[in-house]
């Protein structure tokens, strides 16, 4: 209950912000744009697949490539909407509101996520609306439309747990949403350092790998040990915050 | 219930590395009352006001609300405390009446009566008439008062304003002043301040705190009683000679103070006061002024304070040194 009045302050501070606008609508002219270029580019060879056997449709070739663009933007975007999270609030010395009601830190931490992830929602809600379009000429392959949309909801929320734990840790929005950024593109490309030299090193940078979980997702795979990664990810990133806003009150 | 204990603080302290803010500090509220939290700046004002809603933790000491522990039933312990910080913990693009009925939410007011919470506190600071505008498009002053009104509303037992009168202008000062009285009919109050006047118009009772330690706690009548000095302000138009003045029985001192003005400083059991009328009458010295001279809340301020300054002056200088290399 708690929770939800926390998470609704947030999505509602968002919204009076016109940062909230200018990135729905950034993000959704980028995508729109790149959505039809790839719809473009099916029409032209459309003919040509009708002939070969087992060719892949409109839903691998037109809306999987959508959501790979949508997890790389929102690799840059989310360390926008976390960024004010905790760490504005420190510098407006506000947080003593939250800190002095009768509320827990885990209410707050969850709650402040909650806010976000449901902006998330909002924002993956209208990027799916163009695949649905499709379903006025035609058909989709439902089931990897699933997937896959379950796959960036996932990554995004990850994105986000991160996005919080780095906003707890400073008392300036540019210097948590800079360290954001700079985690997700690492724990992006962490897999490209592996190579063939070590099977192990290199297996282990694989799993950390944010984008190889993802990729499942895509392929219209739903493995439950990609989902469980993205629920510890999650987790753990929650718990260090609540700890990290628990210390502040704690002898230093 | 007048002497209904709100608040017991037992041997609190508060350690920043070795540094301590709050040294072995104990005292209480009750219902009904007014405490000024009196003390210069870095005294470990704020950190007793912040360890006492819970925004920071104790190195050692206990810390009752109501009945509950601050650090085992926090959440019970924290819905009886209202707590206004130095600088009003504000969401600036919020309206005031979203600022106020999301902190009557967290604060967990039932929702029948958010409402009337919502009209009364806004009633009480003086706000129903900006409701619908912008926190952050608001004065100062009533941006204060928006602070003000976020600690009252879910009417807590104890209300813990830090320095809630600093920026604002004279008349909202008395404004704020006399809502902490009328606040002190069913709350009980701790007001921290450095502004001496607000001491004496609003506490009921006192503590200085120096250096992390309480250095006087007595109510505002001992202490006013502590102001009055042993001495008498005289005024003569045809004044008699110093040793005429000196030679009155229990004068201790004279002091010339500007034409025709003496501060007589006598014993303290004695009261020259009427003896000295009596005498003015009858040789004709022309009496315009007789008052006892008085103490302000100031001297014994820096008295209680500075005493330990000195002390401590070398320790202080060694200090600085350290810090400054």
């Amino acid at each position: 209950m708690m929770i939800f009045t926390l998470a609704w302050r947030e999505l509602r501070s968002l919204f009076l912000s016109p940062l909230a606008w200018a990135i729905l609508a950034i993000v959704q002219i980028i995508l729109a744009y790149l959505f039809l270029s790839q719809l473009q580019e099916f029409l032209l060879i459309q003919h040509k697949l009708v002939t070969i056997e087992n060719a892949p449709g409109i839903t691998e070739l037109v809306v999987v490539p959508l959501y790979g663009s949508a997890a790389f933007i929102m690799m840059l975007v989310t360390p926008l909407l976390t960024m004010r999270l905790i760490s504005e609030e420190r510098r407006n010395k506000s947080l003593a509101l939250l800190i002095s009601a009768p509320i827990s830190m885990t209410e707050i931490i969850i709650g402040k996520y909650l806010g976000i992830l449901s902006f998330a929602a909002i924002m993956i809600a209208m990027i799916t609306l163009m695949p649905l379009s499709l379903y006025f000429a035609g058909t989709l392959d439902g089931g990897l439309l699933f997937t896959i949309v379950l796959g960036i909801s996932l990554l995004i929320a990850a994105f986000i747990s991160l996005g919080l734990y780095m906003s707890s840790l400073t008392a300036q929005p540019t210097i948590a949403a800079m360290s954001t950024f700079g985690m997700l593109l690492m724990l992006w490309i962490i897999d490209w350092a592996g190579g063939k030299a070590n099977e192990t090193a290199s297996g282990f940078l694989e799993y950390l790998s944010m984008l190889r979980h993802f990729e499942a997702f895509t392929a219209g795979i739903f493995n439950s040990s990609d989902f469980i990664y993205y629920l510890l990810f999650i987790s753990l990133f929650l718990i260090l915050s609540i700890r990290r806003l628990d210390g502040d009150r704690l002898q230093r | 219930m007048e002497n209904e204990k709100l608040l017991s603080v037992q041997h609190l302290s508060r350690f920043y590395g070795s540094l301590a803010a709050v040294n072995n500090i104990s005292f209480h509220l009750n219902k009904g009352e007014v405490l000024g939290f009196l003390g210069p700046n870095g005294a470990g004002k704020s950190s007793t006001m912040q360890v006492i809603t819970g925004n920071l933790a104790p190195s050692a000491g206990q810390i009752n609300i109501c009945g509950f522990d601050l650090l085992d039933s926090a959440k019970q312990a924290k819905a009886n405390i209202g707590y206004l910080p130095e600088q009003p913990p504000l969401y600036r693009e919020l309206t005031v009446d979203e600022y106020l009925s999301f902190c009557a939410q967290i604060n967990r007011v039932e929702k029948s009566k958010q409402k009337s919470a919502l009209t009364r506190a806004k009633e009480r600071c003086g706000l129903t008439d900006v409701s619908k505008r912008l926190i952050n498009n608001l004065s100062k002053g009533y941006q204060q008062r928006v602070g003000i009104a976020q600690a009252i509303i879910h009417a807590p037992a104890i209300v813990v304003l830090d320095e809630p009168t600093v920026g604002l202008d004279p008349i909202q000062i008395r404004e704020i002043r006399t809502l902490i009285r009328e606040l002190a009919e069913d709350h009980g109050v701790i007001l921290s301040t450095h502004i001496l006047p607000e001491v004496q118009m609003t506490c009921d009772r006192v503590q200085i705190i120096n250096k992390g330690q309480l250095v006087y706690s007595d109510n505002i009548s001992n202490l006013k009683q502590r102001m009055q000095s042993n001495s008498l302000i005289v005024g003569l138009k045809n004044a008699p000679s110093e040793t005429e003045l000196a030679a009155l029985s229990h004068i201790e001192h004279i002091e010339i103070m500007s034409d025709n003005r003496f501060r007589l400083s006598h014993a303290a059991e004695h009261h020259p006061a009427e003896n000295i009328a009596q005498l003015a009458v009858k040789n004709n010295w022309g009496l315009f002024e007789l008052t006892p001279g008085r103490k302000t809340l100031e001297q014994i301020f820096v008295e209680l304070t500075y005493n330990e300054v000195i002390a401590d002056e070398t320790d202080v200088e060694t200090d600085k040194g350290a810090s400054a290399a």
